[in-house]
């Protein structure tokens, strides 16, 4: 096995130095009731067969760099460029540890803090942490936080929240025994009054996604005043941060906690995973915040340094009354964000927004002259919504044979609601060319004309 | 600017002799760069990318735009490749040597796993685009599914939690909606004191209280410290038990059996940490021994990259009665190929089906489905090692472990007495007693020496721990000269001399002994500029 250093010679002399005759003695002096091996599993495969096994799998799924494609909904693609891939599989990154033994973790301390610094500017807030497992982990993080911080617990999410997050804050709510109100869904319109209307002194927060998950922009500054005139905390949630190079950032329009998934920079589609959750926070809620955090120090020799800081809200100290369960954050991630965002700049970063904006533009004006397609959106960026004249999974699914992923139908997220069942969501980021603009519109005219 | 305009928390000009006398010039040494932040050397007018030409477009931002600077300066490619070399460059590796962190399973990350992550096929798909065109990505959750079910025994599996303390969270939750399904008001979780701190964090977390067993002087807890905890609880209050086996003093629990039977008569739940999985695995089955469910930490287990502190990921395998409360979305196989139940409501098609109509998930725990990225590295890891491979790999760290013990043990001291070990092996400070060293100065010290220390803030229950894990994948000649290098430290502690050199160390590294107390006190969480 080639992974295994031990040759016979070496594994028996070892077994000699500890007194012992077998492997398997060792494992019962230890007390292990060794069973029967499974029967029904293989032995070892050699490298090449590892590898053809799992290129097989791989050649199954039509890949987004395969063709036309338009899906969004909380997760998107993006061109990554090369050096990001490289540099994160440098093996002193790829194989090194949570930085426990700061003398020798510079290199991964000072990354973190340079994305803290990174993600504190571009949510428009005063603090982040090293990052969560995800956007939507995140979210339901901010909630937990925000009953700590009012010691409320009732939550209030807008109903044009990515259903997905809705679903884990609702998984917490009902373990962790706090209340859940959400507003109505609204397809295509940034209504709040609805949503303002139901806070009330009970409310811990309001969680508004921008955009939302049919494209929308939002301006919170309502939204935030109103909460907190009430004592909640506005907790917003930013599922394509691309979108933060073009549009207000959400700290900055007063957003008490901001959410975001982050693989959108750095980050590939990966199937739904690993991704990146970004945390920012009002700094008087530093002690509040869950996961992990980097902080400035100096050395034995007065030289700045980094360590990781602030853990005595975490569960190695405070055990049961830790501030949340986790103890990991999603390091090489926020390493691919840091340096896509470093290539990037903000002279970077900037252009790629207004890219993916006018992609997005060029392409609702296409389908909009589409018989029997409406665009529902008044503002988005590189995600709307468009009502169809007949439902749209089966036309989805019918692109698809013809090689084209139209999008995310909003039956996928909202099962079986009869009044969203024409509605499709779609992305265009600076990847999609004008030819797989005219392929999709081609495409959905004649399944609409069928 | 962000650039050049120094730094509110410059570092101090040191009174005292410094151990090394002359700084450079350049604030490098020889083949190690000093490197400035990014924030000092970026510019907001620099960028490190060539886009493509934006055709002018309407702009449909309902107002919204941003027009204030955000504060990202940017780099030129060549720029930002030499800052991240430099910085990787400060950074100890499992690629550069020796890492015996107990508990946290350093071993070797086979490339192999990462070029099979980066096949088009499994980066570049979406969560959400149709399940007819990812029947591959559901194949791979559906093989590594199977493997991890054979090999721990039991009934089925949740694959989307996204770390090892999530899938306890995972784990524990359905437990809780086990036992609202049948309407009980149990509501104490038992844990192990030596339990890693994230097991009492996740029941508190879920509401339960929590009741502490303490471990018997041998390390491990006896049946007969849970009967005694179900009794003064009241058996009818007992909702379950997280023990991890084996244990975080790298004891196997000899009376595991016994502990399920109990809890399981007081009529709760078994959870096993399974974060230790790696000593036993293709030899022993939790299944077997009573485990309702157990976490994996695929990273640690099966060889995904620790990448500086995660991304990991952590399934959970469930037993019979626990299955049907498994989170969403599942894999549901039927003769069109796999489809992912992402909602219960999908549609008619499955109304017939035996694990939809029983189904009685607990939520959803994350958007999409879990961690693709790392199910590719660890089936690619279990599939080179295979059954034969796996057990023989267990086998190897168990024989790696009990080898230093052999080895160490006339010099320093096992807090639970001469015994047999799992992956890993304990000792204490005791036997430095009156040195004047402790375990950190002797963790400091191997940095010096080219070594990661092992880990020593770690299990709580012991003093001044030394907690060894040198996993399957080092040599004789590396734990040798491990070994050796420790036991040389400790002598020299034992001796008397140098007491200070401890106290000094590490001085070869990039940075020295660093003022943990005053980044808390007053913490710096993001660079500004001395302008702001």
């Amino acid at each position: 096995m080639r992974y295994l250093p031990h040759t016979d010679h070496t594994r028996r002399a070892m077994l000699d130095t500890i007194g012992v005759a077998s492997i398997d003695d060792l494992f019962e002096q230890a007390g292990a009731p060794l069973q029967q091996p499974p029967t029904s599993l293989p032995p070892h495969k050699s490298e090449m067969e590892v590898e053809q096994h799992l290129a097989a799998l791989s050649s199954l799924n039509r890949a987004a760099g395969d063709g036309a494609f338009f899906v969004g909904c909380g997760a998107y693609r993006h061109h990554v460029p090369a050096s990001v891939d490289h540099l994160i599989q440098r093996s002193e990154f790829l194989t090194s540890y949570t930085p426990y033994q700061p003398e020798i973790s510079q290199g991964t301390l000072q990354y973190l803090f340079e994305f803290q610094t990174q993600v504190a500017n571009l949510l428009g807030s005063e603090i982040a942490n090293a990052s969560l497992y995800d956007g939507s982990t995140g979210c339901g993080e901010a909630v937990l936080m925000a009953h700590r911080i009012t010691r409320r617990k009732k939550a209030l999410l807008s109903g044009n929240l990515h259903p997905h997050y809705a679903g884990v804050v609702k998984t917490l709510s009902h373990m962790s025994s706090f209340h859940v109100d959400q507003s109505e869904v609204v397809p295509g319109q940034s209504a709040t009054e609805d949503l303002i209307a139901q806070i009330d002194d009970e409310t811990s927060c309001v969680v508004v996604q921008t955009p939302d998950v049919f494209g929308s922009l939002y301006d919170l500054r309502e939204i935030a005043g109103a909460a907190q005139a009430k004592g909640a905390l506005l907790i917003a949630v930013v599922t394509e941060v691309v979108s933060l190079g073009a549009i207000q950032a959400p700290g900055d329009m007063g957003a008490d906690i901001v959410i975001a998934e982050g693989q959108s920079i750095g980050n590939g589609l990966n199937f739904g995973g690993p991704y990146l959750g970004l945390f920012a926070c009002r700094q008087k809620y530093v002690r509040q915040m869950p996961g992990r955090v980097c902080g400035e120090t100096v050395d034995a020799d007065g030289k700045r340094g980094f360590v990781l800081t602030l853990s005595t809200r975490e569960q190695h100290i405070r055990r049961e009354k830790a501030t949340s369960n986790i103890c990991t954050n999603s390091g090489l991630c926020c390493l691919a964000f840091s340096i896509h965002m470093t290539l990037l700049g903000e002279l970077g970063l900037k252009k790629l927004a207004k890219l993916n904006h006018s992609k997005a533009v060029q392409l609702s004006k296409a389908l909009s002259e589409i018989e029997g397609v409406e665009v529902i959106n008044q503002s988005f960026f590189n995600e709307f919504t468009i009502r169809l004249s007949k439902p749209a999974e089966p036309i989805v699914e019918r692109l698809a044979e013809k090689n084209i992923l139209a999008g995310v139908p909003a039956s996928r997220l909202w099962p079986n609601q009869k009044p969203l069942e024409n509605l499709l969501m779609l992305a265009a980021t600076e990847t999609v060319s004008d030819a797989h603009i005219n392929e999709l519109c081609a495409g959905l005219k004649e399944a609409l004309d069928a | 600017m962000l650039n050049n305009k120094g730094r509110v928390t410059r570092p101090q000009e040191s009174t005292e002799d410094l151990t090394e006398p002359q700084e450079s010039y350049s604030g490098h040494k020889g083949l190690l760069m000093n490197e400035p932040l990014l924030f000092e050397v970026g510019g907001l007018d620099k960028t490190g990318v060539d886009l493509p030409e934006c055709a002018e477009t309407e702009t449909l931002l309902g107002g919204l735009e941003r027009k204030d600077e955000i504060g990202l300066p940017g780099l030129s490619e060549p720029e930002a490749v030499r800052h991240y070399v430099r910085l990787s460059q400060q950074n100890y590796a499992i690629d550069s040597g020796f890492y015996p962190l107990g508990s946290c399973t350093m071993k070797h990350n086979p490339r192999l796993n990462e070029k099979m992550a980066r096949l088009p096929g499994f980066t570049d798909i979406h969560p959400l685009q149709p399940q007819s065109s990812v029947q591959g990505a559901l194949q791979l959750m559906e093989e590594l599914s199977h493997w991890l079910l054979e090999l721990t025994g039991m009934d089925s599996i949740a694959l989307s939690p996204k770390a090892g303390a999530h899938g306890e969270l995972c784990g524990m939750m359905a437990i809780k909606a086990a036992l609202e399904a049948a309407n009980s008001a149990r509501n104490i979780v038992l844990v192990p004191e030596s339990a890693h701190g994230t097991n009492p964090a996740t029941a508190a977390q879920l509401g339960f209280k929590v009741a502490s067993i303490p471990a018997d002087a041998d390390g491990t807890v006896r049946a007969s410290a849970v009967q005694t905890a179900i009794e003064e609880n009241g058996a009818e209050t007992i909702a379950g038990i997280m023990l991890t086996n084996p244990n975080t003093c790298g004891l196997f629990e000899r009376e595991i059996k016994a502990i399920a039977d109990a809890v399981h008569d007081a009529g709760g739940y078994f959870y096993c940490d399974g974060a230790n999985f790696n000593a036993i695995m293709g030899r022993v089955r939790p299944g077997d021994l009573g485990v309702d469910a157990m976490h994996f930490n695929l990273h640690k287990t099966f060889s995904t990259p620790h990448g500086g502190g995660g991304p990991g990921s952590g399934p959970v395998v469930l037993s019979e009665r626990l299955s049907a409360f498994a989170p969403l979305p599942f894999l549901q196989k039927s003769d069109d190929g796999l489809t992912l139940v992402e909602d219960l409501h999908v549609g008619e098609s499955h109304s017939d089906s035996d694990v939809i109509s029983q189904a009685q998930p607990f939520g959803r725990l994350t958007a999409f489905h879990g961690q693709m990225g790392m199910y590719v590295r660890a089936l690619s890891y279990i599939l080179s090692h295979g059954l034969d491979g796996l057990a023989q790999a267990s086998g190897d760290a168990v024989l790696n472990a009990n080898y230093i013990r052999v080895r160490l043990k006339d010099l320093l001291n096992q807090p639970f007495g001469d015994q047999a070990c799992m992956h890993e092996v304990l000792f204490d400070e005791s036997s430095l007693a009156d040195s004047g060293v402790t375990t950190l100065d002797i963790a400091k010290r191997l940095i010096d020496e080219g070594f990661h220390p092992m880990t020593i803030y770690f299990p709580l229950v012991c003093k001044g721990a030394m907690l060894i894990e040198p996993t399957e994948s080092e040599s004789q000649t590396s734990i040798d000269l491990f070994v050796e290098t420790l036991a040389s430290l400790i002598k020299e502690a034992l001796a008397g001399e140098n007491e200070e050199t401890f106290h000094q160390a590490p001085v070869h590294t990039p940075r020295r002994r660093l003022d943990e107390t005053a980044a808390a006190r007053k913490p710096i969480l993001r660079y500004e500029s001395s302008s702001d």
